[in-house]
């Protein structure tokens, strides 16, 4: 008796649907084995990351919150992704996209400190989205014009923005009554015109929250009823009926990563002006590289991108209450993270694929 | 500023030891992709070498012994990797992606108890005669046994795709899996050798990183090294003579713009740190004006035997 696989004609949707549920099964008990392994108490470990954020007495009326918080930017910056994935199109930079976003956005704003103007704040989000935009036209204008594989230049351009923003941070952007200290003014606390503050006190809800919430509504849209939204569907599952039915690649590329830079972009400016506060070297956190993970385990769909994008804010937080009450450390999350991928993925073989089990003469 | 304090020799010397990491991590990532699989997990599988190599070396006080447990942890990622995309038949862009994000967090859960420590020294292995010649000496012939290993590798490579039966089953895989697959090769069990070599590879890179070239262990040390790997793999048009000449320009990259930051250039620290990413898009659009450079056939796409 063996196993084979059988190719189905198309994916399964009950197992789409129930394949991330199953990863986060499993991702928890394998991560009950890597916590015990750790020292800690598997049971304890796993209450610790994904219930008492939401529950503990003590700490859940500030965690609570924090889910919004985190959540934002991850959903934005994964449905842009998801729209490019759908398509066969590996925008994997929009880390770079999300600093170079935060710098432009950022600096637009603090060119016209301290002005109290109603208009700086969306001046500073439409810049933001435009210099994300710009950064992913550049790999995007090399792949359409050149060939070039936008895997490798979207991803170099992360590099080469994070030594921008460590130049600017202690350069042009700094404040300069920051005694000497890298980082720009702080928009949160020093010039209201620019902030991104809480917009219901104790809820977490900012700009960015309600920003995610739309773009997934947009994207929706989009997908299910707007000839992109075909287009980009149908170049995914079948690229020469695509090319037949008169997509234009070079457009579909553009749109996708323009998108995915805008949104990432937006989402770090809206970063830097409320929960970072202020332009500085590491206030990052890797959003744009967990958004990836995010945009597969909601299986490229707005509505899976924003319960995923919701689950792994929880992770963050959960991770950070670890971290504080069972000295777990830092990286131990990051692994978490990478594991429901992988568990993610290699169960997409139950949407491909049926299992039979053949006998030994029937091969 | 000062110029003249870099030494020719010396830089040169230092090229071919800044550009040992990648080398070994693009040949590794050659052959697999040369039967047609694409791992994205470079950069994962190399920052999972550097650790597990360097927590080895430090324990044992063996830098050989870390730079085979570096191989074993690189294969063993490596397997993770294989068997998610060739028995489990998921997409290899994001299972490579996935094996990068699980590397860095892995390498730093393992790593945190060895921030700060030096690695025990590989020492030199100077060849007797050859290393004596002035000039030529010093800068080919004085070398840890890891360069020299890498050399060897790349010649084996190279030797083996173009004369070895093995080597032309390998590259029939990676051209077209189907035709293979009906002449009676086993493409999922090639395969998954070709990525358990890549995967060993990488791991020996990262382990020369950590215990070699800086020689310590920090947390995210790679930098983008892996993916630079990538994309000479890309720039050598599949063929290991053009990878070793990649790898050694950017060797000569990043150790030029490392001296320029120690001479106290006149432009910034951060731009000359960019310059290696820079350089490597750069040398990506020049390969790619050139059009269609020979990528194996079946390079990414998912195989299954329908019969």
């Amino acid at each position: 008796m063996r196993f084979a696989l059988e190719k189905r004609p198309a994916p399964s949707r009950l197992m789409l649907g129930l394949t991330p549920l199953f990863a986060v099964i499993a991702t928890m008990l394998a991560g009950g084995v890597m916590f015990w392994a750790l020292g800690a108490n598997p049971v304890e470990a796993i209450r610790t990351i994904f219930l008492d954020p939401l529950f503990d007495p003590t700490f859940g009326a500030y965690s609570r919150p924090q889910l919004l918080v985190k959540a934002a930017p991850l959903i934005l910056i994964a449905i842009g992704l998801s729209l490019g994935f759908k398509a066969g199109i590996w925008n994997i930079g929009a880390e770079g996209q999300y600093i170079i976003g935060a710098v432009v956005g950022a600096a637009v704003g603090l060119a016209f400190y301290p002005t109290e103007s109603r208009l700086i704040f969306p001046a500073m989000v439409i810049a933001g989205a435009l210099g994300g935009w710009a950064w992913a036209m550049i790999p995007a204008i090399l792949k359409t014009r050149l060939g070039t594989n936008e895997i490798l230049v979207s991803l170099m351009l992360v590099y080469v923005a994070e030594n921008i923003l460590a130049s600017v941070a202690s350069g042009v952007l700094k404040n300069p009554e920051g005694r000497g200290f890298p980082g720009s003014r702080n928009f949160a606390r020093d010039y209201p015109a620019a902030s991104n503050l809480e917009l219901l006190p104790g809820t977490g809800m900012h700009w960015g929250v309600v920003a995610a919430f739309i773009a997934v509504i947009a994207a929706y849209v989009l997908m299910t009823r707007h000839k992109m939204g075909f287009s980009i569907r149908l170049t995914g599952e079948a690229p020469r009926a695509a090319r037949f039915a008169g997509v234009n690649p070079t457009r579909l590329v553009v749109f996708s990563l323009g998108m995915a830079g805008a949104l990432a972009g937006m989402a770090g400016l809206f970063e830097v002006t409320g929960p970072a506060g202020q332009i500085s070297i590491d206030f990052g956190s890797g959003y744009g590289f967990t958004a990836i993970i995010v945009a597969f385990l909601g299986r490229l769909h707005p509505v899976g991108i924003l319960l995923a994008g919701l689950l792994m804010a929880l992770t963050y937080i959960g991770g950070e209450l670890a971290q504080l009450m069972l000295g777990m450390p830092a990286a131990a999350i990051q692994l978490f993270q990478g594991m429901l991928l992988f568990f993610l993925l290699a169960m997409d073989v139950f949407a491909n694929y049926r299992i039979r089990i053949k006998t030994r003469e029937a091969a | 500023m000062d110029l003249g304090q870099i030494n020719p020799v010396l830089l040169a010397a230092s090229l071919m030891v800044a550009a040992t990491p990648i080398l070994l991590a693009a040949i590794g990532e050659m052959v697999v992709e040369k039967a047609g699989v694409l791992n994205l997990g470079v950069e994962g599988m190399m920052i999972t070498g550097a650790v597990v190599g360097f927590a080895v070396a430090v324990n044992s006080g063996s830098p050989a012994a870390g730079f085979v447990a570096a191989a074993l942890a690189g294969a063993g990622l490596a397997l993770l990797f294989g068997l998610i995309t060739q028995v489990l038949k998921s997409n290899q862009v994001a299972t490579g992606l996935g094996l990068t994000l699980f590397g860095l967090g892995l390498s730093s859960l393992i790593g945190k108890p060895y921030e700060g420590i030096k690695a025990p020294s590989l020492g030199k292995l100077d060849i007797p005669l050859l290393s004596d010649i002035p000039v030529l000496g010093p800068v080919l012939f004085r070398h840890d046994p890891m360069v020299y290993l890498s050399l060897l590798i790349v010649l084996g490579v190279w030797a083996g795709l173009k004369y070895t039966r093995a080597g032309l089953v390998l590259r029939a895989v990676g051209e077209n899996h189907t035709a293979a697959h009906a002449l009676g090769y086993k493409v999922i069990r090639v395969r998954l050798a070709a990525i358990l070599f890549g995967g060993a590879s990488a791991g020996m890179g990262g382990a020369y990183l950590s215990l070699v070239r800086v020689p310590t262990w920090v947390e995210g040390m790679t930098a983008g090294a892996g993916w630079i790997a990538l994309a000479i793999v890309v720039f050598a048009s599949w063929r290991a003579g053009r990878i070793l000449l990649g790898a050694y320009l950017f060797g000569g990259v990043s150790v030029l713009q490392l001296n320029l930051q120690a001479a106290g250039v006149a432009i910034p620290v951060e731009y000359l740190s960019m310059s290696p990413y820079l350089v490597t898009i750069l040398v990506l659009v020049i390969i790619s004006l050139r059009g269609n450079h020979g990528a194996p056939g079946s390079l990414g796409r998912v195989f299954h035997a329908s019969s």
